[in-house]
């Protein structure tokens, strides 16, 4: 396989052959190709086809601001779509596929579009599609999406890791171009942390495609000893590969280092990307610049390229698109291009220059004030049509064309924070404004110092000055310091399906037509044409499409203004920005002390936030959790029941003001709770809704152990801890979390206490006249281990909840199920838990849901008049204490049968069903074993008097309408005998 | 020390502390030690100080730092609160010997079970935490302490030797996926 189109020099590494298929082709390359220097070596032009004419396209550029050449890459799981052939680096055995074309990229069968261009200009879809608007979503929104030009993904998990990091400097410097590596050997001399970042793989920038010197070196090998000097330095991070991507307050920089991207899969354990953030207090963009295209008929032929992309092409990659190449400037850039590629051996069919001035040459035709105004050829250039100053025509055979219509500084990194771009008349173009990134300063190109010395020189300064260095400087290599002055050329008087945005299929007919609709704006332009709106975000397309409506408006261009730059900078896989958050470890998991003994058991698990909890265990024979949600919750009624309910929140509070500090906090009197003792509390938020609700227990008159619902826990302790920082800092009082430090197990049921008898050291005496319901103590179990004792009940039933540090939870777990064996202990989940708390008619998450007040709940009298507690007065609001309030009440079907389902309304026996008649709605429901019968617990307008009221329970979205009877909340031993038993 | 009969297990699930290496940095498991918080009463700040002192033989570390004495180190939590540490084996109970040194100076409240901790020793300590946290590694000197966030959770870092100790500390419900996270780290980044 021959490369036909390779030329000599370059930094390539020659000895490294490469083979890599394209639509199926094998070819070969070079270690440092990138894929489309690759192609182009091979005498491929054709790359992909265009997003919505089909039209054939090459390679624009030669760097990440590829509008065209956009193509699929890998296969199987790894294929990634829409991925720029211009800076994916080549290997060993990469697979490549065109996109956008059927049955091939030669012959595309879309491209018919291309007929119907007439119909298919800018506003085509919001004008033909408006009608019916229910075909929209389903059938005319696939049709377009499937004929428009984004690749296909696999539908399959991405094989690939993916990480985040976190790097410091003292100054990051964005681009290792001229002015960028200046600015790192500057502050990296002198001591300074440096990181210098660049998503090329070889730094050096624009350095590595001329062939200008620096210090009597040819310029890429000065870049190549800066680099060498700098990756010497222990204090200067090098980042190659690596893309700044965005600008983010108080100085923290999103990149994204490719770090396997340039290899055929990741080695073992290494992630595919790595996003940074990257903390600066001063930051150097040196992003250099981009060519700005010229706009003529037919100007998207492949073959037709920036002059600049040529140029890299041929002096870094050893790559040419042809053999003989014409070039079309309005400047002194565009000739160093024909200069190059003459050198290199390539036949310049002619130099076409807009300026009557220009420069001649001695190697090649200069066409002074010239113009290409059409091209020709199938699948690539052939002929470019000239229109010479005195008007005739001439025909330039060519292969290639290479076009110049000047630089536009890369300027996004300045505006990520709002900050607008500077008109630079010398220039006619954006230059960084006033308003930039705290902390960053703008040199080289970027900031329209456009020579090589320039960009030598201002990237010197800006590290002196971004770090106050002090001293003499040192001295600029010598490079080329040429004056640059842009006169602007635009596009061609008179053309029409001119491209401005090549991605997005976007012409200057389409701009015109924009301007003569009304869609004058700039964001509407965007919109209403697409221009910039493609991956590519409008590099090489923007500044036209300003030009040419400030020209129909009659306005200059810094009026009419640019559209806003946002991250990121360049297309970033959604998958760095999740890093290794996938999958199972989407988030982190909390489990239970009782986890790994559970899972033994075949519990079957629901995530509760982060926590994993046994929401039921399964024995042999139960096909359906009804089956063993009921043996759980009928085992632990008729004997002993063991749950594992570590995971409610546990805050430790002491202090000499503790007990007047929950006096504060709870809403009902905990002042004068006795040690050894607990108390049900329920706090309000200020607003006077109720907050959350738990227990707390006095374990010595400084010191309260504070539990708190699973869901509120962190809540309720930053709440706790707001407190006491801003509104009681003169009382003494301390918290902290033992959520996770002890490991705590509702024991419930008859035989509880005789089950915890043979657990609990026989010095400490739990009979019920010792430690009588709500009573609370430090104790030891099993031979002497801390433990902590609490009789509350949360199921109805006897019940304790008895705590020990959370390593010895999983022995302690195993040990109750041995010693209940004699009880035939049953472990239960959260399911049964909450069967047993609605037949209760304990509150939960549910009935605390953020609308409901403690009048709502029942207890509007534990709301305390006799001392302030936070919400207390508010909760008086008269429209919270309405005659005809929502109260708590119990909903029974009159059919036992019948289904009660959380989230249906209640509604009067007789009557319409709308909200207008609503009476209440229920928040929990679940089938009683106990009771044999569906049952639930939800809030009715003046609940408490309507005891006995038969009503309809109706769901309109589930299509349900059950008869029901309100009855007390408490289903189960309404008088509380069990508890105290 | 308690003469009981329940076996423990790690954070991780099992009898033993796990150990893992990658390439030339160690994760080691850290089941060795006893954890008790200690905030000064209002008005007994400088007694509790002072009480520390004698028990840490330094003062008690200011913000961002750790003290590493025997048997107690002491790293700052917040104004006038550290977390002290000894070893488990002798100081299992070390809330209510911390509370018998400091009286009404200061609540103690254990955590030794609140926390699991994961040794980092070696080469590459660098690369690894700054797939981590956001700490700046390379100003961390031996004695800094920092709350940090790792994988989403709430942690310690408290460096040792910057070039070879660091010992992380986060929440033991969550050892799987501090875990976790820190395995990916030393395979991504070593």
């Amino acid at each position: 396989m021959t490369q036909k189109n390779r030329l000599s020099g370059g930094q390539i590494d020659r000895d490294t052959t490469l083979k890599f298929t394209f639509d199926g082709k094998e070819y070969e390359g070079h270690k440092g190709d990138t894929l489309a220097s690759a192609l182009l070596a091979n005498n491929v032009r054709l790359m992909g086809r265009s997003f919505k004419y089909h039209r054939p396209r090459g390679p624009l550029t030669a760097g990440s601001e590829e509008p065209n050449a956009i193509v699929e890459l890998r296969g199987g799981a790894r294929q990634e779509p829409n991925t720029r052939a211009t800076t994916a680096e080549l290997f060993n055995g990469l697979m490549a596929k065109s996109q956008n074309r059927w049955p091939s990229l030669a012959f595309d069968a879309m491209a018919i579009n291309d007929r119907f261009s007439n119909f298919l200009t800018a506003g085509f879809y919001y004008k033909t599609f408006m009608w019916p608007a229910a075909f929209w979503e389903k059938l005319y929104e696939p049709i377009i999406r499937k004929a428009a030009g984004l690749g296909s993904l696999s539908m399959k998990e991405d094989p690939d890791a993916y990480d985040k990091g976190f790097r410091h400097c003292d100054l990051l410097i964005i681009g290792a171009g001229p002015s960028g590596l200046m600015a790192a050997l500057t502050a990296g001399r002198a001591g300074k942390e440096v990181i210098l970042a660049d998503e090329d793989f070889r730094m050096g920038g624009r350095l590595n495609s001329e062939t200008l010197g620096i210090d009597n070196l040819a310029a890429a090998d000065w870049a190549a000893q800066a680099v060498a000097e700098l990756s010497t330095m222990n204090n200067v991070r090098l980042m190659p590969r690596t893309t700044v991507i965005g600008a983010f307050d108080h100085g923290i920089y999103g990149a994204v280092e490719r770090i396997s991207d340039h290899l055929h899969t990741p080695d073992a354990g290494k992630p595919r990307q790595i996003l940074w953030r990257i903390y600066a207090p001063k930051t150097i963009l040196c992003a250099g610049a981009t060519e700005r295209p010229i706009a003529f008929d037919n100007n998207d032929r492949p073959g037709i390229m920036l002059a600049s992309a040529i140029r890299s092409y041929a002096n870094r990659w050893a790559a040419t698109p042809a053999q003989r190449i014409a070039v079309f400037t309005n400047n002194d850039d565009g000739h160093k291009t024909a200069s190059d590629l003459h050198a290199k051996g390539i036949k310049i069919a002619a130099v076409v220059d807009t300026r009557p001035d220009a420069p001649l040459a001695e190697n090649y035709e200069v066409l002074r004030g010239a113009q290409v105004i059409d091209s020709k050829g199938r699948l690539g250039l052939t002929f470019a049509e000239v229109k010479l100053a005195d008007g005739t025509m001439r025909t330039l055979e060519c292969g290639a064309l290479g076009v110049s219509g000047g630089w536009n500084p890369n300027v996004h990194l300045t505006c990520h924070q709002r900050g607008r771009p500077a008109w630079n008349e010398a220039l006619a173009a954006f230059v960084p404004g006033d308003t930039l990134p705290p902390g960053m300063t703008v040199a080289g190109a970027a900031n329209g110092d456009m020579s090589t010395h320039g960009a030598l020189t201002t990237g010197a300064a800006a590290a002196r000055k971004a770090l106050g260095l002090k001293g003499k400087a040192a001295k600029t290599p010598d490079a080329e310091d040429a004056p640059v002055t842009q006169t602007p050329f635009w596009y061609v008087e008179g053309c029409s399906r001119a491209w401005l945005d090549q991605q997005n299929d976007v012409t200057v007919k389409d701009v015109k037509l924009s301007h003569q609709e009304g869609f004058r704006s700039v964001e509407h332009l965007k919109r209403y044409t697409t221009l910039g709106m493609a991956t590519d975000q409008g590099k090489t397309s923007n500044m036209g499409g300003l030009a040419i409506m400030a020209e129909l408006a009659g306005k200059a261009i810094p009026e009419v203004g640019t559209t806003i730059f946002r991250p990121p900078y360049t297309p970033t896989a959604i998958g760095v920005m999740a890093g290794r958050m996938k999958g199972m470890e989407f988030h982190p998991t909390r489990l239970t002390p009782s986890h790994f003994w559970a899972k033994e058991r075949g519990a079957v698990f629901v995530e509760v936030g982060n926590w994993l909890r046994a929401q039921w265990f399964p024995i042999e024979g139960e096909t359906h959790w009804r089956e063993s949600v009921d043996r759980e919750v009928t085992a632990t009624r008729n004997s002993v029941g063991v749950c594992d309910c570590t995971t409610l929140g546990k805050i430790d509070v002491q202090g000499t003001d503790a007990a007047a500090f929950l006096n504060k906090v709870y809403c009902n009197g905990f002042a004068k709770l006795a040690v050894g003792k607990t108390r049900y509390g329920l706090m309000l938020r200020e607003d006077g809704i109720a907050m959350d609700d738990g227990t707390a227990g006095r374990l010595a008159e400084d010191h309260f152990v504070v539990t708190t619902t699973t869901a509120n826990a962190a809540k309720v302790y930053q709440h706790l801890e707001f407190l006491r920082q801003c509104l009681f800092p003169d009382m003494d009082v301390q918290l902290i979390s033992t959520t996770e430090a002890w490991a705590q197990y509702a024991v419930a049921g008859p035989n509880s206490r005789k089950l915890l008898q043979k657990i609990v050291d026989p010095e400490f005496d739990i009979s019920n006249d010792a430690f009588p319901f709500m009573a609370c103590g430090n104790i030891t179990v099993c031979g002497g281990l801390r433990a902590r004792l609490f009789r509350i009940s949360f199921s109805g039933e006897l019940a304790f909840e008895i705590a020990v540090p959370s390593r010895y939870g999983d022995a302690l777990m195993r040990q109750l199920m041995k010693e209940g064996e004699e009880f035939d202990v049953t472990p239960y989940g959260t399911e049964a838990l909450g069967v047993m708390r609605i037949e209760k008619g304990h509150a939960a998450g549910n009935e605390l849901n953020g609308t409901t007040t403690a009048n709502n709940l029942g207890m509007g009298r534990m709301v305390s008049k006799a001392k302030d507690s936070i919400g207390s007065k508010l909760s008086e609001r008269p429209g919270l204490n309405e005659a005809d309030a929502l109260k708590q009440v119990g909903i029974k079907p009159l059919d036992p049968s019948k289904k009660i389902t959380a989230g249906g309304h209640l509604m009067n026996a007789d009557g319409p069903v709308d909200a207008k008649h609503d009476q209440g709605y229920v928040t929990s429901a679940a089938f009683s074993p106990s009771l044999d019968s569906m049952i639930g617990l939800g809030f009715l307008k003046n609940g408490a008097e309507r005891l006995g009221e038969k009503m309809r329970l109706v769901s309109p979205v589930t299509d349900l309408t059950v008869e029901v009877e309100i009855v007390s909340a408490h289903f189960i031993d309404p008088e509380g005998e069990r508890v105290r038993a | 020390m308690s003469v009981h009969d329940l076996t423990p297990i790690t954070a991780l699930g099992a009898t033993t502390a796990q150990a893992d290496t990658v390439a030339d940095l160690t994760c080691t498991e850290v089941t060795d030690l006893a954890l008790a918080s200690v905030a000064a009463r209002l008005g007994q700040e400088k007694n509790c100080a002072s009480t520390l002192g004698k028990l840490l033989g330094a003062p008690p570390p200011d913000a961002g730092k750790a003290t590493m004495g025997t048997p107690y180190t002491a790293v700052w939590m917040g104004p006038e609160q550290w977390m002290l540490g000894a070893d488990f084996g002798t100081h299992e109970d070390i809330a209510t010997g911390l509370k018998a040194e400091l009286g009404d100076a200061a609540s103690v409240t254990e955590q030794t079970d609140a926390w699991t901790g994961f040794d980092l020793t070696g080469d590459g300590i660098e690369p690894v935490m700054e797939l981590l946290s956001n700490i700046n590694l390379r100003t961390l000197a031996p004695g800094d302490a920092q709350r940090t966030t790792i994988h989403h959770l709430g942690c310690f870092v408290i460096c040792g030797d910057p070039h070879a100790f660091v010992r992380i500390l986060g929440p033991r419900a969550s050892a799987g996926s501090l875990h976790h996270a820190i395995m990916t780290a030393m395979k991504s980044a070593l």
